[in-house]
């Protein structure tokens, strides 16, 4: 009966009877992009973050050099692997790898976390290392003038903005992972896209159920972008800001009074 | 007996970037209540000499002597004496992540241990000191050049330090910006704050200083008292680059 209906009837025969099906999946997808995303940044902020520690040869001893010398090589090759293979490799590597050599049979959250994460945590350290870079070396100056530690002058100065001026990467990360937890079907995740090659291949309606999925990924999307792009202009903050009376008397000056400046 | 005064003590140092030695056998000291100024043209080394000072630059010899310790010995802890050796920038490098108010509260809170109330007692301290109290919610961004060196100016005050060095304060700033940062600059001083001050600001420096360094390749190539330097300049060298400052 399927086969005679038209293409509107298809699409609409497909959400009627697995409509649910089709959400569960998008929300498999939703959940694993966000909590590697999450995961992946932690990831990523930890690896930058020691990759630009300064190494200081008249002060450091001798083992602290030498002991981050060789977590710096460490953390170089997982970069670079990890950048340079493909996800859906990763993820057969890693699932089968894992049962074959130490006999652990990962669950099907553990291994789409595991694969994810750690893939998004060496596209991150990158950007991460990047953004730390980028912020103006005088900040660091600044910082330590007052007398803080590197550790006190990260925490406190450098990553604020380091982290600000990657948000737009971490967006743009989250977005891949939306849309590469396809990849992982291959080790039987049961995410959206699984979930299409199930309905497809159960009734022959490719055509059909890829357009709903299609849409389904782009609404996910969208809305994350529109988030992402909100999130970032609450941190940017009011460029207007009010003048202050410090005697506390409440005589707060604002609006036409206050001197203020376009944003950047 | 040492002397109780003496805050710092520069002998013999040396900084040289590969091949390049910019620093040469710099001798001098530092005394409470001094203001010293470091004049010279561009590229005598008079930057790299006061961030050699805060070792921001790490010297190649020499040493720096702080109460009597080498801060140069690697046993030394540089933040804990970066604490009480302030410095104030060109460029101002306020943080630019953070408030008026939090760029002052930061040093005290986080690195001198003081609790926020105290801390934040002592910014507002400051920021009055430097007329800036009312912008205390602005950024950085938000402000004017003069402005913003006048908040790295209270910045480095809440650390109370023993020295402050000012590294061209005015340099990047518009001219009609300058006066309220020298004014500030010339407050402090009337205050007794010890002061190094790397400036082109020739009528100030002249006005303001106890003392005058005037670099040259390197080396210090004269230094006395501002009478001497500006009214008495002994050397061929410093006389020809006072020449090209008129109305001093």
């Amino acid at each position: 009966m399927i086969s005679q209906m038209n293409f509107l009837e298809r699409i609409i025969y497909l959400l009627q009877n697995y409509g649910t099906s089709f959400l569960k999946g998008a929300g498999t997808t939703l959940v694993i992009a966000v909590v590697s995303t999450f995961i992946g940044c932690i990831i990523g902020f930890a690896v930058g973050i020691v990759q630009t520690i300064p190494v200081n040869t008249g002060r450091d001893s001798l083992l602290k050099r030498v002991l981050l010398r060789i977590v710096k090589i460490f953390l170089r090759i997982y970069v670079e692997v990890f950048r340079g293979t493909p996800m859906i490799v990763q993820a057969v590597f890693i699932y089968y790898g894992a049962a074959q050599l130490f006999n652990i049979q990962f669950g099907m959250w553990t291994s789409a976390f595991f694969v994810v994460s750690i893939n998004t945590g060496a596209y991150m350290a990158e950007s991460v290392r990047g953004g730390i870079i980028s912020v103006d070396p005088g900040q660091m100056e600044g910082a330590k003038a007052i007398g803080m530690t590197h550790f006190q002058a990260m925490l406190h100065v450098i990553i604020p903005q380091a982290f600000r001026n990657i948000i737009p990467q971490i967006g743009n990360n989250f977005i891949i992972n939306i849309k590469d937890t396809s990849v992982l079907s291959i080790i039987s995740i049961v995410d959206l896209f699984f979930v299409h090659k199930s309905v497809a291949g159960a009734l022959y309606t490719y055509f059909e159920s890829a357009t709903i999925v299609m849409a389904m990924y782009l609404v996910m999307t969208l809305v994350s972008s529109r988030l992402l792009l909100l999130w970032e202009k609450k941190l940017d903050g009011d460029d207007n800001y009010e003048l202050v009376d410090t005697m506390g008397v409440g005589r707060q000056f604002g609006g036409t009074d206050a001197p203020t400046r376009e944003g950047r | 007996m040492e002397n109780d005064n003496k805050i710092l003590e520069i002998s013999h140092l040396v900084k040289s970037f590969g091949n390049h030695e910019v620093l040469r056998d710099i001798d001098f000291s530092v005394n409470k209540g001094d203001v010293i100024s470091i004049i010279g043209a561009s590229g005598s080394g008079k930057s790299t000499m006061l961030r050699c000072i805060n070792l921001l630059e790490i010297p190649t010899g020499g040493s720096i002597l702080y109460h009597g310790e080498d801060i140069t010995d690697p046993k030394m802890s540089i933040p804990t004496y970066r604490e009480k050796v302030g410095m104030v920038f060109q460029n101002f490098n306020l943080f630019n992540n953070l408030t008026v108010l939090e760029n002052c509260m930061i040093g005290p809170e986080k690195v001198a241990k003081k609790s926020k109330e105290t801390a934040r007692e002592l910014a507002l301290k400051f920021l009055e000191k430097v007329g800036m109290e009312q912008y205390i919610n602005a950024k950085p961004r938000q402000l004017s050049g003069g402005q913003k060196q006048r908040v790295a100016i209270a910045r480095a005050l809440a650390m109370k330090p023993e020295v402050l060095l000012f590294d061209e304060p005015t340099s990047a700033l518009d001219p009609q910006m300058v006066g309220e940062v020298l004014n500030v600059m010339s407050a402090l001083a009337a205050e007794g704050m010890t002061m190094l001050i790397v400036t082109h600001e020739m009528a100030f420096a002249k006005d303001i200083s106890s003392h005058v360094i005037f670099m040259a390749d390197g080396v210090i190539e004269e230094e006395g008292t501002s009478e001497d330097i500006f009214g008495n300049p002994r050397k061929e060298k410093t006389k020809e680059f006072l020449s090209r400052f008129r109305n001093l």
